[in-house]
């Protein structure tokens, strides 16, 4: 129960004060403090070194690991609902691979290059949707939990991938095809995915009765099933939604450079997660919100950048990683601790 | 209620139905199944070197497969294995070569750097209370972030030749027979397994996963029990890397990737359930043996060396299947089988 009413604190200070007091809420949230720790950080790192704040730099920050924000709102609402999908990496190998290899053999069989285009644009989502109906088949209907399912697909996938491509490089892309290099009226395209999907994801899960239904049933699966929630099919609904936001994640990295590396991105998975639990998604579920997801993506970019401007060896980024997660599940948890006591 | 039951067969006598149906069973006869089927497949693997070399391969994956059937056992599980024995491989080469500690000194120091890895572990999930999977996915990251942040990626090599003794030598230096390491695992695994199967120590394992809450209110000092499990994971991790960087005569902080699936699946795919309350050392010993012919008879039948993570996931995701189904079966199952 303390689960439910923390989900929809923010609204609710939002409904009895004015803009002061609604402006303190977003603050004291986790979104806010997310978005003030990345502008202290910024202005900090850019005043001891300017060229960090260059448009190259930012440019980098935000747009070329935007594919971590939109994989990052999908294994969000997995997590939402109270399970776990560590098999993403994994996954997004698959997805580009599958995707550069359907471009490069189409456009070599001389299809017409949109009509290509479209199919290695549109395969890794569908290819996406797939696997994580498998996965949620498992967790769903076989009652199997999620992180041995994610862990066994994980190495189905990364094995199958060693077997079919061999960690090859996919050349000779077709014209077209890289739609994550364009700039649409001056801005990197990966930057509106990100922040269209960010936007649509959140009014979706805030507004909408499935939305809603997988803050229940991450909150309480059984209280949800009581009150009339299919709790199987939301279950199903959020893994495939999440094999649809790998397969965006997975265009937005195939399309990003002239070549495709056809192996699984190493520790894709962990960037994903922490992410999404940095961004304030209660990894005991049922709270949480991707505001505060794509945020962290954003933070977790921004360290690493940082780091190289400050000269600290990026080596280090993943220790900066755990102990991100470390801090914010403890604190997590202490606020749940004392909210039960009230 | 039904999970108690597979935990202690045992007690309502010696039954050939209980058997059969018990995974290890079912296990077993799929391991001698799978060897004969790849045994046609390539000469080279049914033969007693190279059994005795796949016992040196499996040796870091069994070590920690054994306490992480005595932490899934409880209703847990440890995903930082992996990144502890990366870690302990790290500081045993660092604080060899950089530190100028004695050699013996860092073998023991990294044992000690293991311990303290899991014992953290345990005292976040038990203090705390937070969710081990939680818990063990933050130092997932962390663990491994220390390894690559200490050796900045680069590894340490010339090592002295006594240290490759553990590793690479076989029982008494003889020129064939029983890798050291393996002699190693198989007392390991004989002393854990009669611990869980034959003392209270055990036996509270098994409450523990059961019903935690009964457990503790029947006065096992379940706080303490999870120290030392989570404990054990680490300090066997850190053997894990000692054993493993004197098999490969080198250190990289990428060791152990992947260490905690193997040792899990193998864990799971030997019948312990993953829901906590059940399982077996000998289960998972076999559970072991499986994953690895299988892998290795795959490789010498010509399948690309990673690709045989294919097979431990799928066996791992049919074996909870079976597992559950054995467990639990559906009511058509039992209305025709059950009676009879």
């Amino acid at each position: 129960m303390t689960a439910s009413t923390h989900s929809n604190s923010g609204a609710a200070s939002k409904k009895d004060g004015g803009f002061l007091s609604s402006l303190r809420g977003f603050f004291g949230s986790q979104e806010g403090i997310l978005l003030i720790v990345i502008i202290v950080l910024m202005v900090a790192v850019g005043t001891s070194n300017p060229r960090f704040l260059s448009q190259t730099n930012l440019k980098d920050v935000f747009a070329a690991n935007a594919y971590i924000a939109v994989a990052a709102l999908g294994v969000s609402m997995v997590i939402i609902s109270g399970n776990i999908d560590i098999s993403s990496g994994a996954l997004v190998g698959v997805l580009i691979t599958l995707s550069g290899n359907l471009a490069v053999g189409l456009a070599d069989a001389g299809w017409p290059l949109m009509l290509v285009n479209i199919i290695a644009w549109v395969a890794p989502l569908i290819g996406g949707m797939v696997i994580g109906a498998v996965n949620g088949f498992f967790v769903a209907y076989l009652r199997i939990p999620a992180i041995v399912v994610t862990l066994g697909m994980f190495s189905i996938l990364k094995g199958g991938l060693i077997l079919v491509a061999g960690g090859n490089t996919i050349y000779n892309l077709p014209e077209g095809y890289t739609i994550a290099q364009q700039d649409w009226l001056g801005i990197p395209s990966t930057i509106y995915f990100m922040v269209i999907l960010t936007i649509v994801v959140f009014l979706w899960l805030r507004y909408s009765a499935t939305g809603r239904s997988i803050y229940a049933v991450g909150g309480n699966a059984e209280a949800a099933r009581l009150s009339g929630i299919n709790t199987r099919r939301v279950i199903m609904i959020t893994f495939i939604l999440n094999g649809l936001m790998v397969g965006i994640c997975s265009l937005m990295l195939a399309t990003q450079f002239n070549q495709i590396q056809a192996t699984a991105p190493p520790g894709l998975e962990m960037f994903v997660i922490t992410a999404a639990v940095v961004g304030g998604v209660s990894i005991l579920g049922g709270t949480g919100t991707v505001l505060g997801s794509t945020l962290a993506a954003i933070l977790v970019k921004t360290i690493g950048s940082a780091m190289v401007f400050i000269n600290v060896s990026p080596y280090w980024l993943k220790a900066v990683q755990g102990t991100l997660i470390l801090v914010t599940v403890l604190v997590d948890v202490l606020r749940r601790r004392r909210q039960s006591r009230q | 209620m039904t999970v108690s039951s597979n935990e202690a067969p045992a007690q309502s006598g010696f039954s050939l139905r209980a058997l059969l149906i018990r995974q290890e069973f079912i296990l077993f006869v799929i391991t001698i199944v799978g060897v004969l089927l790849l045994a046609t497949q390539s000469d080279k693997f049914l033969t007693v070197d190279n059994i005795l070399n796949q016992g040196r391969l499996v040796t870091e994956v069994a070590l920690v497969a054994l306490p992480m059937t005595l932490i899934i056992i409880t209703g847990g599980i440890d995903l930082s294995v992996g990144s502890i024995m990366g870690v302990c491989a790290i500081v045993l080469g660092y604080s060899w070569k950089n530190l100028g500690f004695p050699l013996e000194l860092a073998i023991a120091f990294t044992l000690v750097v293991g311990l303290v890895a899991g014992l953290l572990n345990g005292l976040f999930i038990v203090r705390l209370g937070l969710p081990p999977l939680i818990m063990t996915l933050a130092t997932f990251a962390l663990y491994r972030g220390l390894a690559e942040g200490i050796s900045q990626a680069r590894s340490v090599r010339g090592y002295p030749d006594w240290f490759f003794e553990m590793g690479q030598k076989n029982f008494m230096s003889y020129e064939k027979g029983v890798p050291n390491q393996l002699i190693i695992v198989v007392i390991a695994a004989v002393i854990v397994g009669i611990i869980l199967a034959r003392t209270p120590f055990g036996r509270g394992l098994y409450a523990i996963g059961n019903n935690e809450m009964g457990a503790r209110f029947s006065g096992i000092p379940v706080f303490l029990y999870k120290l030392v499990i989570y404990s054990f994971s680490g300090f066997m991790a850190g053997m894990a890397a000692w054993i493993y960087v004197s098999r490969v005569s080198t250190t990289r902080s990428d060791m152990g990737t992947g260490l905690e699936l193997d040792a899990i699946a193998a864990v799971v795919i030997g019948g312990t359930s993953i829901f906590g309350g059940s399982g077996t050392i000998i289960g998972t010993v076999i559970g072991l043996i499986l994953i690895q012919l299988l892998k290795n008879g795959l490789a010498l039948s010509g399948v690309k060396g990673d690709s045989t993570t294919i097979v431990v996931g799928l066996v791992l995701i049919l074996a909870i299947v079976l597992n559950n189904f054995i467990q639990n079966p559906p009511e058509w199952f039992k209305r025709r089988f059950a009676s009879s």
